[in-house]
């Protein structure tokens, strides 16, 4: 597909011969308008890895609250406490929202909220050991690396402490929010107050280390460089050499509506910028099994045609997604299992459902 | 790959120049893999547009009456005579639009409607002379349907309908109308339209007359992918005795608010399609992304699927207050899918002569 005179021929050879891409090969990439030809190398990869499947989870969403300490100024969700359309679910609520859920085949639950103060880690372990109860064999996907720092901070515990604890009162894993991209640079503009880049791969480090698997997003189409794309996807490689316990990496395209950013005049991401992330994620991160590429926050549409650009899985029958659409994310909130099978094998690829685990739940659809 | 092995002899066909027949392209279409497809439909339309270019007009759409007789279940449109939203647009209504259009530098009239029972031959020629004694602005206006509606009211052949209109003002005809270019498909979502030949027939008129017009394909309903493709291949055909095309419009079936429900045919669907069709219509120039009917994000990578124009801004009843204002959203927007794309975005006329080239990203 490609010429031999094109900048991209020396990368395509790498890719065929299944050699590792550095830095300059992810720079030339992200540099490149040659969308077919980036798509086709992702694919052969995203076929050796995981041929036509193409997963997705049958799972609900829970935010508990909006209340957050930080205000990052990426942010649409966030609320100080004195502002109106403030919440905090108490844990009869939640355990509420989990068992009217029972009769749904979900296998995770999916918790993130707010840095509220008001919130300690006996109201998390409460919650862990409430929902376990409530839902036995669901697991539960709950908590980023920048709540479990907070709550190590709070509680002058250890990262690994605070996780043991989480994860002996029923923790399954963690998503892989709060990473946004490592760039100090960057960090200091969109979420000045949130946690380092260090600091949310320190996390990640240990959840692996108590055998915890986790999840890995970037943030991208705000302010951030190609060079601080591919040193963020550098730095999540490396730490998946050491520990393996990464499952899945979603790049997240920013809404910049209902945000601070938004005076910046940022607009939202364009569906070449959307694939050549994918694509090139999947092209980078040559150890990670799985490129998700999250339907809410692109669209069915461009997330149906991802498939070609290295995607192997499309998330989930989300309920109550509240960050992207706060951030005006246009999308609808849900896709029924049938809706998401039907996408998934009009593009040609065979449905998978999973859990978080990657454990096939249900196929042959 | 997962390719069936007729394709890439199919696709090298098509990459050596040599013309698909019918059953090539469902072939591709049904077993093409989107990506290489889109590497075969892009290396053609770099060799038809070297200037990596992407042509976009500013046009305005009017529609003149939404009564209509024809009860299409895909339409959203058409209401009854007697409906209390029923409506016939006045002259006043009309030349504030015009001018409006002719304010934030729109070249284009897209003037459409219904097949009205009561508007006879008389109200299009005085309304297109109305506009051309005030304005200067280029007239690509009604359909098919509409010029064999006013054949079946005033008696004339579609020759002597066109020739007067087009002594009254009109320039060129948009292709609407055109659905599926099939009977069995027409019958089923659009009864009492007319037939492909008939809409094929106004064509072939206006290309004798010398009036250029364009070819739409409105798809993922009921139709199958060789019905499609036969679509195509007619307009084609047609292009090859007449050659007055300019472009060819795929767009896919909005379901919402119309009699046929239904799903949004998936984008792998539509690029797929965008893709086949330029590889099948090798005599057609111009293929136009739907970014209205796909979104903005579908339309982009459509460029790189075969597509080398954004269409129309197609302003709307709704930026009446504030054209000067609304109208650069869909601009800039256009533009910034243009250049990231790593086009160059260029206005273009009806005829696609080039208005302005925007080298520089920053300039709108």
């Amino acid at each position: 597909m490609l010429s031999e005179s094109s900048p991209l021929a020396a990368i395509a050879a790498k890719v065929a011969a299944n050699q590792r891409l550095n830095a300059e090969d992810g720079i030339k990439l992200f540099q490149s308008n040659e969308l077919l030809a980036i798509g086709q190398m992702a694919n052969l990869v995203r076929e050796r890895k995981n041929g036509r499947k193409t997963y997705f989870i049958a799972n609900r969403h829970i935010n508990h609250t909006n209340i957050c300490v930080n205000r990052c100024q990426l942010c649409a969700f966030g609320r100080d406490a004195d502002h109106s359309g403030t919440y905090t679910m108490t844990l009869d609520e939640i355990e509420s929202k989990a068992r009217s859920c029972a009769d749904l085949n979900i296998s995770e639950l999916h918790i993130v909220g707010g840095l509220n103060p008001d919130l300690t880690l006996d109201y998390y372990l409460e919650m862990m050991q409430r929902l376990r109860r409530a839902l036995p064999g669901v697991v539960i996907q709950s908590l980023t690396a920048v709540e479990i720092e907070y709550l190590a901070r709070l509680h002058n515990m250890s990262y690994r402490d605070v996780l043991a604890a989480l994860q002996k009162a029923g923790l399954d894993s963690l998503p892989g929010g709060g990473a946004e991209v490592f760039s100090p640079r960057v960090r200091e503009i969109i979420c000045s107050k949130k946690i380092d880049g260090d600091t949310w791969l320190a996390v990640h480090q240990a959840a692996h280390e108590l055998g915890m698997r986790t999840n890995a997003t970037m943030l991208y189409g705000h302010v951030e460089t190609i060079e601080e794309r591919v040193d963020h996807l550098l730095r999540l490689r490396e730490l998946q050499d050491r520990t393996g316990g990464f499952l899945t990496f979603i790049p997240l395209a920013f809404h910049p509506q209902n945000t601070a950013l938004e005076q910046l005049g940022l607009t939202g991401t364009t569906g070449y910028d959307d694939l050549k992330v994918l694509a090139i994620a999947r092209l980078l991160l040559d150890n990670f099994d799985h490129i998700k590429s999250f339907w809410i926050y692109v669209g069915p549409k461009l997330a149906q045609i991802s498939l070609s650009f290295g995607v192997d899985d499309l998330d989930g029958t989300v309920v109550e997604e509240k960050i992207a659409h706060d951030a005006g994310a246009d999308t609808v909130q849900s896709m029924t299992k049938s809706e998401l099978v039907h996408l998934i094998k009009s593009a040609g690829f065979n449905p998978v459902q999973r859990d978080t685990l990657y454990n096939v739940v249900e196929e042959g659809f | 790959m997962h390719t069936a092995p007729e394709v890439p002899d199919l696709l090298q066909k098509a990459l050596s120049g040599r013309r698909l027949s019918a059953v090539d392209g469902s072939i591709l279409l049904e077993k093409g893999e989107l990506l290489e497809l889109g590497h075969v439909a892009n290396t053609i339309r770099q060799r038809l547009h070297p200037q990596q270019r992407v042509t976009y007009i500013i046009d305005r759409n009017i529609n003149y009456t939404n009564v209509c007789t024809c009860q299409c279940r895909f339409c959203a449109f058409y209401r009854s005579v007697g409906d209390p939203d029923a409506y016939i647009l006045d002259k006043a209504a009309l030349f504030e639009k015009i001018e409006q259009t002719l304010a934030v530098g729109g070249t284009e009239l897209l003037i459409q409607g219904g097949l009205h029972p009561a508007l006879n031959i008389d109200y299009y020629v005085d309304m297109l002379q109305s506009i051309k004694e005030r304005f200067h602005i280029h007239i690509h206006s009604f359909s098919p349907p509409e010029i064999i509606h006013l054949c079946r009211k005033s008696g004339r052949s579609i020759t002597e309908v066109l020739a007067r209109l087009k002594d009254a003002g009109l320039d060129s005809l948009p292709g609407g109308g055109a659905e599926i270019l099939v009977d069995r498909v027409r019958r089923i979502i659009s009864p009492n339209k007319i037939s492909w030949r008939l809409w094929m027939d106004v064509m072939d008129s206006a290309h004798h007359l010398g009036m250029k017009t364009t070819a739409t394909m409105m798809f993922g309903h009921v139709e199958t992918t060789s019905e499609r493709v036969m679509h195509m291949v007619r307009v084609r055909e047609q292009q090859d005795a007449t050659g007055g095309f300019t472009a060819f419009i795929p767009w896919s079936f909005q379901p919402r608010n119309t009699k046929l429900g239904g799903t949004v045919a998936g984008a792998v669907d539509y690029l797929k399609t965008v893709a086949v069709a330029r590889i099948m219509l090798d005599n057609i120039p111009n293929i136009q992304a739907s970014w209205v009917t796909q979104g903005a994000k579908i339309a982009q990578l459509a460029l790189t699927f075969g597509a080398n124009d954004f269409g129309s801004t197609m302003l709307e009843e709704n930026v009446v207050r504030a054209a000067g204002v609304t109208y650069r959203v869909p601009l800039e927007e256009i533009h910034r899918c243009i250049y990231d794309a790593g086009f160059i975005p260029a206005q273009r006329r009806t005829d696609y002569t080039i208005i302005k080239e925007f080298t520089d990203p920053r300039t709108v």
